[in-house]
């Protein structure tokens, strides 16, 4: 029995002994202090606590620098520019950095550790970005896996966007709350609400929980983020190619434009794979009737099944690109869809005499 | 053998008797952190520190705490034979070091800190920190001989992975087979280091 005891009493002790040391290491080796945290210059000094990653000093300082998988270093979106005081670079983000990104300081925010004053550089586009809570006000199927989700803004009540951005959703998983971007599908004119288009994939975090979202749930996201500028020159045509579920940025650039230039020329091509797989093209069709200007092309990539009625196009969405678009005709063009397609809609785009600042893209 | 001096098993440690290439330990984070000279000096180092530490640490609580009295034939904080416990006193030790330095590495050299990644906290389960400690106890080393131990069989274990780490650099150019490359060629090399390094066998003779 005293063997036991002593047993457990030596070892017990020595746990003790051990984890006492090591709260005192802790306490001499693992504190920081306050640092100073300067942003652009002078423009905004905040002081945040030492030992923390730099995405998350920002964070709680409501600074939301895009960020999709909750600060593990595997998406690499959460780029910011650190002039001094960042400590050199890791081997956590050399990966997701180009040569001429880390000649200029580029480093990936959830990597850095502040361990002394550090000052870096944040475009001004992400210093309005804000945290919004809402409720879902409705969710309805588009296809047989892309549903329309609407969010009714409760705070704030307004969201100021440009077509083109995004947002990112705050969406639960087992190892904390992750982000995930959605382009917003709604107008810049309806700056209550946030729409989105989501297609389930199977496993996937962000989707299955927003498919999964009934009337009245609250959600909570970060945003509008993206770089788009529609260009506002009228005699520019406005060229949207949309591949999968990639109409949520095409429908806001459509809405928006026709709100506010009713004659200006633009293009929606549109490749799904079959009839389901079609959605909005009655919509469309009717805002074509409106607005002459307005052209609406979809095609089918596969084979049409028997008893299927199509009159559109076929094959996939870059030959009906090279077969209805005039060569040189001044255009902004907007892509969205898997990488495949957007690089033969590109190399079409440029044999039709498009810059490359003149293309953007979302891939994914 | 308590008239060997520390010295004379020190070097013994490193070349006739290293840890690595005569008893095998430690091979897993040798073979997975040896590809750059720099990452496996550092884990050498930081290895090389939590073997001599952990070493004389068990030393002293296996003599002074965990041994009977009449084992011992002098004081003990606990009188009676706790020798069973040492594998987990033993772990313990190590993994509270192993924290230690973690929190060392991670304040002074943030780039180690990341190219060690998980072999860090992996040293915990390194088999040959355990083993080293063991060692000592097995061979009834005294106290100074124990440091010399620890110290050498680090000491040894970071020579062995800094040569390899060189090799795998320069084999970075080589024409490998196919099937060969990787693990396997690293295996095979281990192997010749071991052949090599019998060649210092009968220069100093310990246990």
């Amino acid at each position: 029995m005293t063997l036991y005891l002593s047993a457990a009493l030596v070892f017990g002790g020595l746990v003790a002994v051990l984890a006492f040391g090591l709260i005192m290491a802790e306490r001499f080796l693992v504190n920081y202090g306050i640092c100073k945290l300067d942003i652009n210059a002078g423009e905004k000094p905040l002081e945040v606590e030492g030992g923390q990653t730099l995405l998350s000093a920002l964070y709680s300082n409501e600074i939301f620098i895009p960020s999709a998988c909750g600060g593990k270093g595997s998406c690499g979106h959460c780029k910011i520019t650190v002039d001094s005081g960042g400590g050199p670079l890791l081997p956590t983000e050399t990966p997701y950095l180009s040569r001429a990104e880390v000649r200029s300081n580029v480093r990936l925010a959830c990597q850095v550790k502040i361990r002394e004053d550090i000052f870096v550089k944040i475009p001004s586009d992400l210093l309005n970005v804000k945290m919004f809570e809402a409720t879902v006000e409705y969710v309805r199927d588009l296809t047989h896996d892309t549903k329309e989700v609407r969010f009714k803004l409760q705070e704030p009540a307004e969201i100021s966007q440009r077509p083109g951005q995004y947002i990112q959703v705050q969406a639960p998983s087992p190892e904390g709350p992750v982000f995930r971007a959605y382009s917003i599908s709604s107008p810049l004119y309806d700056n209550n609400a946030v729409e989105l288009m989501v297609r389930l994939v199977p496993g996937g975090i962000g989707s299955t929980y927003i498919h999964n979202l009934q009337q009245g749930d609250p959600v909570t996201f970060t945003g509008p983020y993206g770089e788009f500028y529609l260009n506002d020159d009228p005699d520019v045509e406005i060229v949207c190619v949309g591949g999968g579920c990639g109409m949520a940025p095409m429908k806001n650039i459509i809405y928006s434009l026709y709100d506010k230039h009713p004659d200006r020329v633009c293009w929606l091509f549109f490749g799904c794979r079959t009839t389901k797989d079609i959605f909005y093209l009655d919509e469309f069709k009717a805002l074509a009737v409106k607005h002459p200007n307005f052209h609406v092309v979809y095609a089918l990539s596969d084979e049409l099944n028997n008893g299927d009625k199509w009159d559109g196009e076929t094959g996939f969405i870059h030959l009906s690109v090279d077969k209805y678009l005039e060569p040189r005709v001044a255009r902004q063009a907007f892509l969205c869809g898997p990488p495949p397609m957007i690089e033969a809609v590109m190399r079409v785009l440029e044999d039709k005499g498009l810059l490359e600042q003149d293309i953007f893209y979302d891939k994914f | 053998m308590s008239e060997t001096s520390a010295i004379v098993i020190l070097i013994a440690a490193v070349f006739t008797n290293n840890i690595l290439l005569s008893n095998f330990l430690g091979m897993c984070s040798f073979i997975a952190c040896s590809s750059q000279v720099g990452t496996a000096l550092g884990l050498g180092t930081a290895v090389t520190f939590v073997m001599t530490m952990t070493t004389m640490i068990n030393y002293i609580i296996y003599h002074y705490v965990l041994i009977s009295k009449e084992a011992a034939g002098h004081f003990v904080l606990v009188a009676a034979d706790l020798t069973h416990l040492q594998f987990i006193v033993f772990i313990a030790v190590i993994a509270a070091f192993v924290q230690l330095v973690e929190m060392i590495v991670e304040r002074f050299s943030p780039k180690l800190y990341f190219a060690l990644g998980i072999f860090l906290p992996l040293i915990t389960v390194n088999c040959a920190i355990l083993g080293a400690s063991l060692f000592a106890i097995i061979r009834n080393y005294t106290f100074v001989q124990t440091v010399g131990f620890g110290f050498g069989a680090g000491l040894g274990w970071l020579v062995a992975i800094v040569l390899m780490a060189g090799l795998q650099q320069k084999m970075q150019y080589s024409d490998i087979p196919k099937p060969f490359k990787g693990v396997s060629v690293a295996m095979i090399i281990t192997c010749v280091m071991a052949m090599a390094f019998m060649g210092f066998a009968g220069m100093v003779t310990i246990q």
